[in-house]
């Protein structure tokens, strides 16, 4: 009777040290979990595919490296497809059922400012990918971004302008959500730095032919130089008209179409012109001893040997947020959200492929316009100017 | 100014004759069928994309683009064969909306052969545009109106000089008494369909050097397609030229005068304008019903 006692004592108590066991090494291993929607289908594809792509693949590196914190990453990432009502479902199941402790995406303005309500009110760290200035201005105690914002995009190019002594613009921008705000931003910007837009016209996403709106701006007096804000296939198109039209004007285009694509299909008509873009399309151009240099190469070449596709700038944000949670996470030292946010918030002088981040209470964006550098088109390629 | 008119002038009639091109697509079918195929954009599509393709597999550019519009062509067969020939019995409704159906299905399958990013055709010939008292035309813009001019004059000879064209004709008139003279009428309605990708093949590729092309080009030039034909009259194939450039013309000028923050409102009104008034369009036929 007594044996039985104390053997039964025993299988009990090795029950409960196997159990012990069992929970201590499913907390040691649980992993930490990342949440994401993107927009890898549809029509905002072109960001949410590098995205993803981008995501996936330090995750899994990050992972083979021992992870964060003693644990392992996992990411959880849904489709919005660009539209942003899906988005916002997706952020609330990301919050609520999937329980993950930051999340980093939201390809499209649309589809971060959409998912921004549930995110404050439910308190989690979230890292957006999208670029209009709504976004982190004003700040919200949640909300990070690591793209620059259009209105920095116009700083760098009106300053470029003056910088070459022109101040008279003729603005050409699309009627789309980035050609809009960034049309409202130059023209703010403009007008704070003294500059002049003489001429102001746009296109919608649907044209097929822009020569009547840059035959306004060539008939305008004063002009001195051309931006046009836009992305897709319409500054392409415009860039051609351009040169179609033999203007001889300084013309500059947004960071909205700093890809090697542009450069294909706007062909040897944008010979010549300026815009603001990363780091990524000059990576050998960046001088021995700029800090950036060696994350920007090896994004790079981790990213094409892994996919065999060309890296894209979108894709860089998705690195940069994707280091900045993981840094947040450290320098917490724990997920807990409010000190994860806390920490997002001390982030100073993280290099990513973006540019220098340095977070403050009233900046959460941590970039200054000279994260973009001002490329131009020589022969078919990007050149380094500034 | 006058030189700047011309400018505004050059520019409509360049993206008025494309219209016009994918409006005679849509008036073909209408004509055959009453009709209306929302597909007509997507052989639009399949005629640039499928020029890119055959280009990238290394074959010369005139080789590429004939097969890219026979291949059109094909679609526009298969499209009828699959899609409309075996609801025949359902009403026209039902087969504009088989054709909304169509659209998408295809334009799902090119995204996933070609991918979503935008393309370029080469200028078929000089890249160097032509100046014209100050005014400047691409020379691919000849192109377009050179090769709208022979399609247009063809498919007049094709409707008045050829057996099978006053076939189609005759069946668009009456279905059952051309059934009765022994006119195959699901040969013709198949007939119109080749005739009509044919012609969407063709005004795709002639396009695709200045508006590039992409998967989803065939929805918004479709549609701009449609509302040109609808302007015109559906059903007539001047309506649907005069439509095509009045639209062209209309948008380039307002966009030139106005504001272009104005150029689709007034291109708009103008059509409301128009069906107001002329409710069968331009040209549109008086049709009387008997009872």
């Amino acid at each position: 009777m007594g044996m039985t006692i104390l053997r039964r004592m025993a299988a009990a108590t090795g029950i409960t040290l196997l159990a012990a066991v069992f929970t201590m090494s499913a907390h040691a291993a649980d992993p930490i979990k990342i949440g994401s929607f993107l927009s890898v289908t549809g029509p905002a594809s072109f960001l949410g595919d590098p995205e993803l792509k981008t995501l996936e693949m330090y995750v899994e590196q990050i992972n083979e490296n021992g992870g964060v914190l003693g644990r392992p990453l996992e990411l959880i990432h849904y489709d919005d497809q660009g539209n942003a009502s899906s988005a916002r479902s997706f952020a609330s199941r990301l919050i609520r059922s999937d329980r993950v402790d930051i999340i980093v995406g939201g390809s499209t303005t649309g589809a971060t400012m959409a998912s921004v309500p549930l995110v404050e009110q439910a308190g989690i760290p979230f890292i957006s990918l999208a670029g209009a200035v709504v976004i982190t201005d004003p700040v919200k105690k949640w909300v990070f971004k690591t793209p620059q914002s259009d209105r920095m995009a116009a700083e760098r190019i009106l300053e470029d302008m003056k910088d070459r002594g022109f101040t008279k613009i003729g603005l050409i921008s699309g009627t789309g959500g980035f050609g809009a705000s960034g049309r409202t931003q130059t023209l703010n910007v403009a007008k704070r730095m003294g500059m002049e837009i003489v001429a102001d016209v746009t296109y919608s996403g649907s044209d097929t032919d822009m020569t009547a709106q840059l035959t306004n701006i060539r008939n305008t007096k004063g002009v001195e130089a051309v931006l046009n804000f836009g992305f897709g296939q319409g500054p392409a198109i415009v860039t051609r008209n351009y040169d179609q039209l033999g203007m001889k004007l300084p013309f500059y285009q947004s960071h909205g179409v700093a890809s090697d694509s542009f450069l294909r299909l706007a062909g040897k008509a944008a010979e010549g012109l300026r815009l603001p873009g990363s780091p990524l399309l000059v990576p050998e151009s960046i001088p021995e001893g700029d800090p950036q240099k060696n994350i920007v190469r090896n994004y790079k070449a981790e990213y094409e040997a892994k996919w065999g596709q060309s890296v894209s700038t979108f894709g860089g944000y998705a690195y940069d947020g994707l280091m900045l949670a993981v840094n947040a996470l450290e320098a917490a030292g724990s997920t807990d959200k409010a000190a994860v946010r806390d920490a997002l918030e001390g982030i100073q002088g993280y290099v990513g492929v973006t540019g220098e981040f340095n977070m403050s209470p009233d900046d959460h964006n941590g970039l200054d316009p000279d994260s973009f550098r001002i490329l131009e088109v020589v022969n078919g390629g990007w050149v380094l100017i500034d | 100014m006058f030189s700047e008119f011309l400018q505004f002038l050059f520019t409509g009639v360049t993206i008025g004759a494309t219209y016009a091109l994918i409006a005679l697509g849509f008036t073909l079918i209408y004509n055959a069928s009453h009709v209306i195929n929302f597909a007509q954009g997507e052989f639009l599509m399949i005629g640039g994309m499928a020029t890119v393709s055959f280009m990238a597999l290394g074959l010369p550019m005139p080789l590429a683009i004939t097969l890219a519009v026979l291949l059109s062509g094909l679609m526009g067969v298969l499209l009828q064969r699959f899609a409309i020939a075996p609801a025949k019995k359902a009403d026209v409704v039902t087969l504009i909306i088989i054709t909304i159906g169509a659209s998408i299905f295809i334009r799902g399958l090119a995204q996933l052969l070609w991918g979503k990013q935008y393309h370029v055709v080469p200028n078929f010939s000089s890249d160097e545009p032509i100046r014209i008292l100050g005014a400047v035309m691409n020379t691919q813009s000849l192109w377009v109106l050179g090769i709208g001019t022979v399609v247009v004059v063809a498919l007049v000879l094709f409707f008045t000089r050829t057996m099978i064209g006053k076939a189609i004709l005759a069946t668009s008139m009456n279905k059952q008494a051309s059934r009765l003279v022994g006119i195959k009428t699901q040969f013709v309605l198949m007939l119109a369909f080749l005739v009509s990708a044919l012609l969407g093949g063709i005004a795709g590729v002639v396009v695709a050097p200045i508006t590039f092309t992409s998967y989803d080009i065939g929805i918004m030039l479709g549609l701009k397609g449609f509302v040109a034909a609808a302007i015109g009259g559906l059903g007539s194939g001047v309506g649907a030229v005069v439509g095509g450039l009045c639209l062209g013309i209309v948008e380039a000028m307002a966009a030139g005068y106005l504001s272009s923050d104005y150029k689709d409102a007034v291109a708009f009104s103008m059509i409301l304008l128009v069906l107001f008034f002329m409710p069968r369009g331009l040209f549109g036929a008086k049709v009387v019903e008997r009872v």
